[in-house]
């Protein structure tokens, strides 16, 4: 692998990348499907950069609300990085990197920027409140997972419809929707990488593995950071994370556009 | 009585199918198969080693299948993920089906892992993952007999259907449900299960009709193998 990392680092130096891309360029085109699980899920979504491909859908559930917020329902997500898309994932237990996906990309980007308004959830105070439940799926790893997950987490959200529930027997029919879940805000994740001193978007898998420091941003059209999440084992300069955060914002108005 | 089918389609008269061969890039061999609106998805990897060396047969290679629904698959609640009692069956039965059709004698030590998931589910999802996997393991490259291709058969009231959708699965009454797989080719049984009655003159009519279901379902699955190998002219 370090061969291939030198290789990285000395085309990112003399300002190339592996497939010609610019530094802040994004694979093209990115792709949004929405409805691929239309029958089955409450809202569903695939997202496709490149090759890499990740698929998203949604539950709802009727459960009670938190007792320190009685009037909200709640958002949970979870990230499944399966070894269907890649040699390298594995069968069992969720490994690490899907759980700091599942938390970083989707729990907080979502959650934290208020992206559905949690008292809309609420069904009955203290009592009765929605939980909607989003599960993330990598069909194929070509690098970049975490903003396709971040993106196809949201554009099935923005699909999705709440069952028929019915008050007087507690129940809920899956098989006819009311009204659609609201997004108030989008909020964005972009992973910047650093290699060498350059900063870099959308990279391959060997751009993935030669860089030794990233940053996750989620910024909402506001221009506000609402998650972030440092990863990789060298540090960043605050600079950089400067830096960073003006590409991710720049960034993020752009794949905006595309749900 | 069921005199007709609650979509209206007659009684050996299958969804409407589509298969794509290649869709999972990092894979060694992969397809998509997608019959009414089960979609089934499904990866091969390997022969690769195979961890821990226990596990190892130094006479010929594993063959290892995993089926998931995915959480938002099923037609109700969420379903929990990480394997289910139901799951880890099918996902026996599968390897069962497919291993007819493999020469494993040439892999001593190691393991061929094949994935299957199902993204949208309207019954019948074993076939279509069975199915899929067998594109699958040609995509790979790997020489087999033949192919594999699975139906489920129903008998509601009496009635022999092919190709069973969920409203059917879930007949008031109650049905006989029967999935199976054909090296169609060989005209040979690779799976078949049965859950409802049945007797001796309904199962030979029915597993007729599921081969001949069958050699349909083979030739979409040719179709789709080719057209990823074609050579431009």
């Amino acid at each position: 692998m370090s061969l291939i990392k030198n290789h990285i680092i000395g085309l990112v130096n003399a300002g190339k990348r592996e497939d010609g891309r610019g530094y802040l360029e994004y694979r093209k085109p990115i792709k949004i499907e929405y409805g691929i699980s239309a029958k089955s899920a409450e809202g569903s979504a695939r997202v496709c950069i490149g090759d890499t491909e990740v698929i998203a859908g949604i539950k709802m559930e009727i459960g009670t609300p938190y007792p320190d917020t009685p009037d909200q329902g709640s958002l949970q997500a979870n990230v499944e990085l399966l070894p269907l898309s890649s040699p390298e994932f594995e069968s069992g237990p969720p490994s690490i990197e899907s759980i700091e996906l599942s938390r970083s990309v989707v729990d907080r980007g979502i959650r934290e920027s208020r992206a559905v308004d949690l008292k809309k959830l609420c069904i009955k105070e203290g009592e009765k409140s929605w939980i909607i439940l989003i599960d993330v799926y990598s069909v194929n790893d070509n690098g970049n997972l975490s903003d396709a997950i971040g993106l196809v987490a949201l554009a099935a959200l923005k699909d999705a419809k709440f069952p028929k529930y019915d008050k007087k027997t507690d129940k809920i029919d899956f098989k006819e929707h009311t009204e659609q879940v609201k997004l108030k805000k989008i909020p964005i994740p972009i992973t910047v990488f650093k290699i060498g001193s350059k900063y870099l978007i959308d990279p391959t898998i060997n751009e993935e593995k030669a860089s030794d420091s990233r940053l996750m941003i989620t910024t909402t059209e506001d221009g506000e950071i609402c998650a972030m999440q440092k990863g990789g084992n060298s540090q960043l300069s605050v600079e950089d994370v400067e830096k960073m955060v003006e590409i991710a914002i720049e960034k993020g108005k752009e794949l905006r556009k595309l749900l | 009585m069921y005199k007709k089918r609650f979509d209206g389609r007659k009684f050996d008269e299958m969804r409407p199918m589509e298969a794509k061969v290649g869709v999972v890039k990092r894979a060694d061999g992969s397809a998509m198969f997608r019959i009414g609106k089960t979609i089934a998805i499904a990866a091969v990897y390997g022969p690769r080693e195979l961890h821990p060396k226990f596990l190892q047969n130094p006479e010929e290679g594993v063959l290892r299948c995993n089926y998931n629904m995915m959480a938002f698959s099923g037609s109700g609640e969420r379903i929990k993920p990480g394997p289910s009692r139901r799951s880890k069956e099918i996902s026996h039965i599968t390897e069962k089906a497919l291993l007819p059709v493999l020469n494993l004698k040439e892999f001593p030590g190691t393991v061929i892992d094949v994935f299957i998931e199902l993204i949208q589910t309207d019954a019948g999802t074993r076939c279509a993952g069975i199915t899929a996997a067998a594109m699958a393991l040609a995509d790979a490259g790997f020489i087999m007999k033949d192919l594999v291709s699975a139906i489920s058969i129903g008998i509601i009231d009496n009635q022999i259907v092919i190709d069973v959708d969920k409203e059917e699965e879930d007949y008031e009454d109650g049905m006989c449900d029967m999935p199976m797989a054909f090296m169609p080719k060989a005209g040979e049984v690779t799976l078949l299960q049965c859950d409802g009655f049945t007797n001796k003159e309904q199962l030979k009519k029915a597993l007729e009709m599921g081969k001949e279901a069958c050699r349909k379902i083979y030739e979409i699955q040719k179709t789709a193998l080719k057209n990823k190998y074609k050579v431009e002219e």
